[in-house]
């Protein structure tokens, strides 16, 4: 008992606080990426569409691993973008929690994307049809009877993304390095620990993770079931 | 009863090489041994027919500690004396067996592209150097010699900003070959397999000696065969190899 205590005492919550701040703004950017998208393959059709479609899914079956190597290829000090990034502002993402965040953000997208994409499919048009016999512009329609309507499904694909975003770790491993008390998020820490064999700090992040993750599940079917 | 017949032989041919191969040990390696171990694996069993070598390569610590965790592993070599003593300690491995069979050494690595012309440890801590890579003090050997390196120097504390810890040496080569750190510790004969991505600028000489032992492990099954294995490291044949992927004598 009394080693449980000190154990707890002497945690360092620093990657908890990490991987929240990650998932949030990883979630954000998934969640204006994946709107515009699901907007656009629910209502739009194109040559190509499903093709494309499929490539965004993507994240969501390819290994981690291929996700960070791109990341890392494209956004690497020798990558086109990277390069830019560097000779212009002097910032890369690598080693650095914005690394972790882009690639949470993208291993999360599929999930906003997908809900988003059904969600919109199931807003009866006429009630579009109707606010814009209104004199609504296609904004206001949008803002004030499509989102609305929709906002259930996205909530519940926002919120999975964001339980997606928290349990990242191939990606952002490769892309962030797990440099403790800066890129070192919570399934990182719990990585370090196992090899470490500290088993019983593992333990008290891996109940910390797994209650996190449950909360955020209830939430999420909560909303699903709203729809 | 002919189909049944036909699947049943099917079966056992199947499971005959399983049969054939029952000769076969597991070497949980450093990863800086990675390439010459490769190599040794298939010479040896050359020289023993029936026999077959697995290779497990990773950091020190996270083998010894996949060995506590009970992997079927015959035979480990590390590539410091700590996670052997830490091995010997948890009798883990057969402590009559134990010998060091290769030594090496540290040193500092920058890119050979765009590197920030590093000449001294106290260069890296010039705003040229944003970040360093170094092994996990943890698990990873080459990252304990880092520290031994940088304590005595007294550059530990001021450069730790700037350090991104690698799962294993293998991980630091490969972050300083693609240029996303300025500069990086790896073994010798790590910087010597990546020669034209990374250039070697300095050897500091380490507090303790970078030796390697190996052991048979306690739990294995296939103990003469490992013992052999660990003799055949000490053969003329398998020094050349390991001289040749630059390895110093014990």
């Amino acid at each position: 008992m009394n080693t449980t205590i000190s154990l707890l005492a002497s945690m360092d919550w620093f990657p908890l606080g990490l991987s929240l701040k990650v998932a949030a703004f990883a979630t954000l950017l998934a969640l204006i990426v994946g709107l515009a998208l699901g907007w656009v393959f629910a209502r739009k059709r194109f040559p190509g569409r499903t093709v494309l479609e499929a490539v965004f899914m993507l994240p969501l079956v390819l290994p981690p691993t291929v996700i960070g190597y791109g990341i890392l290829v494209l956004a690497g000090r020798r990558g086109p973008i990277g390069a830019w990034l560097r000779t212009h502002f002097d910032y890369t993402i690598i080693f650095n929690w914005h690394g972790a965040v882009v690639a949470s953000a993208v291993v999360a997208l599929p999930l906003v994307l997908k809900s988003a994409s059904a969600a919109f499919e199931g807003v009866d048009r006429s009630l579009e049809a109707a606010a814009s016999t209104l004199r609504q512009s296609p904004l206001s329609v949008f803002l004030r009877v499509t989102l609305p309507l929709a906002w259930p499904g996205i909530l519940a694909g926002t919120l999975l993304a964001f339980a997606r975003a928290m349990g990242e770790f191939g990606a952002s491993l490769m892309v962030a390095g797990s440099i403790p008390k800066q890129t070192q998020t919570l399934s990182m820490a719990i990585y370090d620990a196992v090899q470490a064999g500290q088993d019983d700090m593992a333990l008290v992040l891996v109940i910390v993770t797994s209650l996190l993750s449950i909360t955020v599940l209830v939430l999420s079917n909560r909303f699903f079931s709203l729809r | 009863m002919r189909t049944t017949s036909r699947l049943l032989s099917l079966v056992l041919a199947m499971a005959l090489p399983l049969a054939a191969a029952a000769q076969q040990i597991t070497v949980s390696a450093a990863a800086s041994l990675t390439d010459a171990f490769k190599e040794l694996g298939t010479q040896f069993e050359a020289t023993k027919p029936g026999a077959t070598v697995r290779f497990n390569f990773a950091a020190s610590g996270v083998l010894l500690q996949q060995i506590q965790q009970g992997a079927p592993v015959d035979v480990f070599a590390s590539a410091d004396e700590v996670t052997m003593d830490r091995a010997v300690e948890q009798k883990l491995v057969d402590t009559a067996t134990r010998k060091d069979f290769v030594t090496n050494s540290l040193v500092l690595i920058e890119p050979t592209q765009g590197g920030p012309d590093v000449k001294t440890l106290q260069d890296l801590t010039g705003p040229a150097v944003k970040k360093i890579a170094i092994g996990k003090t943890a698990t990873v050997p080459v990252g304990r010699y880092t520290k031994q390196v940088l304590d005595g120097a007294n550059l530990w504390a001021p450069l730790e900003p700037k350090f991104v810890q690698a799962d294993s040496v293998r991980q630091v080569l490969d972050y300083v070959a693609r240029g996303e750190v300025e500069a990086g510790f790896v073994y010798r004969t790590d910087a010597a397999i990546m020669g034209d991505k990374v250039k070697v600028v300095l050897t500091p000489s380490t507090p303790t000696p970078v030796t390697y032992p190996i052991a048979v492990v306690g739990e294995s099954k296939e103990k003469a065969l490992a013992k052999d294995f660990i003799a055949y490291m000490s053969t003329d044949a398998a020094q050349k190899v390991l001289t040749r992927f630059g390895f110093g004598k014990p």
